[in-house]
């Protein structure tokens, strides 16, 4: 058939003029750097918690049940009072709340991964691990709302950090940091399994009991034997205390110092390997 | 004829297999820089996998490649810089808006922020999605999101460009409009690599062509070479009173060879490689006392290009060509399609 019989269309959608200057009209400047990179695809999880805000609500909601829940419910049984109770599981509800954030960092690339979109950021010249890098950067400002929320409603509820603002914000910071270690660990899930909800399942399954086998909200003291002896060597117990400690300005530079440590090693760990991962496609 | 420099892609014997199942066995091709290659084949083939070696996502298991004269394994950075990729999926991010899409993508490769931005403008106004400028992604049309996709590869222009399938699913419309922003970029002197399923995509757009076939390449040439090989196709009549169907199809039979009857009543076709031949004949069948509701000289289809190549219809390969295609579980071994993804011709 001849070529005239594809009629030309361009003008009403696309103007084919407009079209050839455009292509024409910038030349190559040298590939953004590292970090610009990385930070680039950070505003692009921001512009993802804009459009999809729901994805905040869900991992904010459960905590501020939690918090409601256990202080009102079991606050008395527990600590003796309502108040007592709250100031001892906030701190640990905050490490809970963002750390069940870190699952959907992985639920989100394992999405990513089946849409067209990563072929294209793989094919860009650009420093590999960025979009890695750049999602959990973005995911960190996640964590820091949704530690806010948890804090704020704390405040609300009668809890006063002896510590005041700085306490609180060094807290939160911490809790941030391990999280963002502990996210490459759902990353490199988010990358092994074959859909987002078998990564929300497995990510779950995992963070879910060594979040309750912690001291976030009770005395190990009151635990048997074993079992107390393993939520004393849990790092969320760990990063619960020091997150105790830094509200209530009596943290052990001892705990600070595993909670960093055991952050730098998971991202030591699990980074190289979601990077490597994702490289293979 | 081609001396090595002016070729945009040239590769020797790839190889990539997942699992038990050979995707791509033993590739060779060589792209002309500044034409349109068209690669030919259905789904399974081989030809996302081929692109997908040749813009360095995947490793070859053997074979080498240039791509612009760097080596697709050894210089994939060098490859990175120069081309960019349409994939079959939309390779947008459905989440942001377009507008998003295309500052995204300017920053990612190099642009300053407000160079991305006004970058960003420009390519909407051309490809007539300013309205949609500040819509999700995933409220656009087919035939948008593709525009914003082949958008979004030329936020930089790119020496080569990867297109796979850009048509697949895209009215008579929409389709036209992509091809001519293919042929615009073509004329501004892109090389393009052009996967489709489409005979009539590749002979519209392709200067020369390579049909596919479980991983191989069984046929090469101009879309003229090809055509003539196969035929051009089937003249395809639909009778105003199926009485004289059988009368039809007897002339149609004498004059041209082989009917074959359609499921239509009133519908026959016949295989014709000469438009003057088909002409003729329809004017003694008009001469005769039969009337005509329509017809039509179409191209051959896929499945009639490949009857005649290989002898047996296009099918669809079991193998899937998404990214799930490197875990070995999801892979059905051998090479034998499945008798129920078979296309239906």
């Amino acid at each position: 058939m001849s070529k005239s019989m594809a009629p030309t269309d361009l003008t009403s959608a696309a103007d084919a003029v407009a079209v050839r200057k455009a292509i024409s009209s910038v030349s190559r400047p040298p590939p953004a750097s590292a970090l610009s990179a990385a930070l680039t695809f950070g505003w692009r999880g921001m512009l993802k918690v804009k459009h999809v805000p729901e994805q905040l609500l869900d991992v904010t909601i459960t905590p501020v049940m939690f918090v409601v829940m256990f202080t009102y419910l079991f606050g008395g049984a527990i600590a003796g009072s309502t108040a007592d109770y709250l100031d001892y599981i906030l701190p640990g509800i905050l490490v809970m709340a963002v750390l069940f954030t870190t699952v959907y960092s992985g639920v989100a690339l394992n999405t990513d991964l089946t849409k067209g979109v990563v072929d294209r950021f793989r094919s860009l010249p650009i420093w590999s691990p960025a979009p890695l890098v750049g999602s959990l950067l973005g995911d960190s400002v996640r964590y820091l709302m949704s530690g806010t929320v948890i804090i704020t409603l704390g405040v609300a509820l009668g809890y006063r950090p002896e510590a005041g603002i700085g306490g609180a914000v060094a807290a939160l910071a911490l809790v941030v940091v391990f999280a963002f270690g502990l996210s490459w660990v759902f990353t490199t899930l988010g990358l092994l399994l074959r859909t987002p909800s078998a990564v929300m399942n497995a990510g779950f399954m995992g963070i879910f009991p060594l979040t309750f086998l912690s001291n976030v909200f009770v005395e190990p003291e009151t635990l048997p034997g074993g079992l107390e002896a393993f939520v004393d060597v849990n790092p969320i117990s760990i990063l619960a205390d020091a997150s105790r400690g830094l509200m209530q300005g009596d943290a052990h530079a001892s705990d600070i110092a595993i909670v960093l440590i055991v952050a730098a090693g998971l991202t030591a760990v699990f980074a190289p390997l979601t990077t490597r991962l994702y490289r293979r496609g | 004829m081609t001396t090595r420099t002016s070729l945009a892609i040239e590769a020797n014997g790839l190889v990539k297999s997942f699992g038990e199942t050979l995707a791509v066995d033993g590739v060779d091709l060589a792209v002309r820089a500044g034409s349109v290659y068209g690669v030919l084949g259905p789904n399974g083939a081989g030809k996302t996998t081929t692109i997908r070696m040749l813009a360095t996502l995947i490793r070859p298991d053997s074979g080498t490649a240039l791509v612009l004269g760097h080596d697709i394994v050894a210089e994939a950075e060098a490859v990175r810089r120069a081309i960019s990729l349409t994939g079959q999926l939309a390779s947008v991010d459905e989440d942001l808006t377009g507008r998003e899409n295309l500052i995204l993508l300017g920053r990612l490769l190099g642009l300053k922020r407000p160079a991305a931005k006004g970058r960003a403008e420009e390519l909407l106004d051309a490809f007539g999605l300013s309205e949609a400028s500040g819509r999700l992604v995933k409220n656009y049309s087919g035939g948008m999101r593709r525009r914003l996709d082949v958008a979004a590869s030329i936020v930089i222009t790119p020496a080569l460009m990867f297109l796979d399938e850009p048509t697949t699913g895209l009215d008579p419309r929409s389709r036209n409009q992509v091809w001519d922003i293919i042929r615009a970029l073509v004329a501004e002197g892109t090389t393009i690599l052009l996967c489709t399923q489409y005979l009539e995509e590749a002979d519209q757009l392709a200067e020369g062509i390579a049909v596919i076939d479980h991983g191989k390449v069984i046929a090469e040439g101009t879309p003229a070479q090809l055509k003539a090989s196969v035929g051009t196709g089937a003249l395809h009549l639909r009778l105003l009173e199926p009485d004289q169907r059988a009368h039809a199809a007897q002339m149609l039979d004498q004059a041209l060879g082989a009917v074959t009857l359609a499921p239509d009543p009133a519908g026959l076709s016949v295989s014709c490689s000469d438009a003057d031949r088909a002409a003729e004949a329809i004017a003694e069948l008009a001469r005769s006392g039969v009337r005509i509701a329509d017809f039509s000289l179409g191209q051959p289809s896929l499945d009639e290009v490949f009857l005649a190549l290989t002898g047996h219809p296009a099918e669809e390969s079991p193998a899937e060509e998404r990214p799930a295609e490197e875990s070995p579980a999801e892979t059905v071994p051998g090479e034998l399609p499945d008798p129920e993804q078979e296309r239906a011709v």
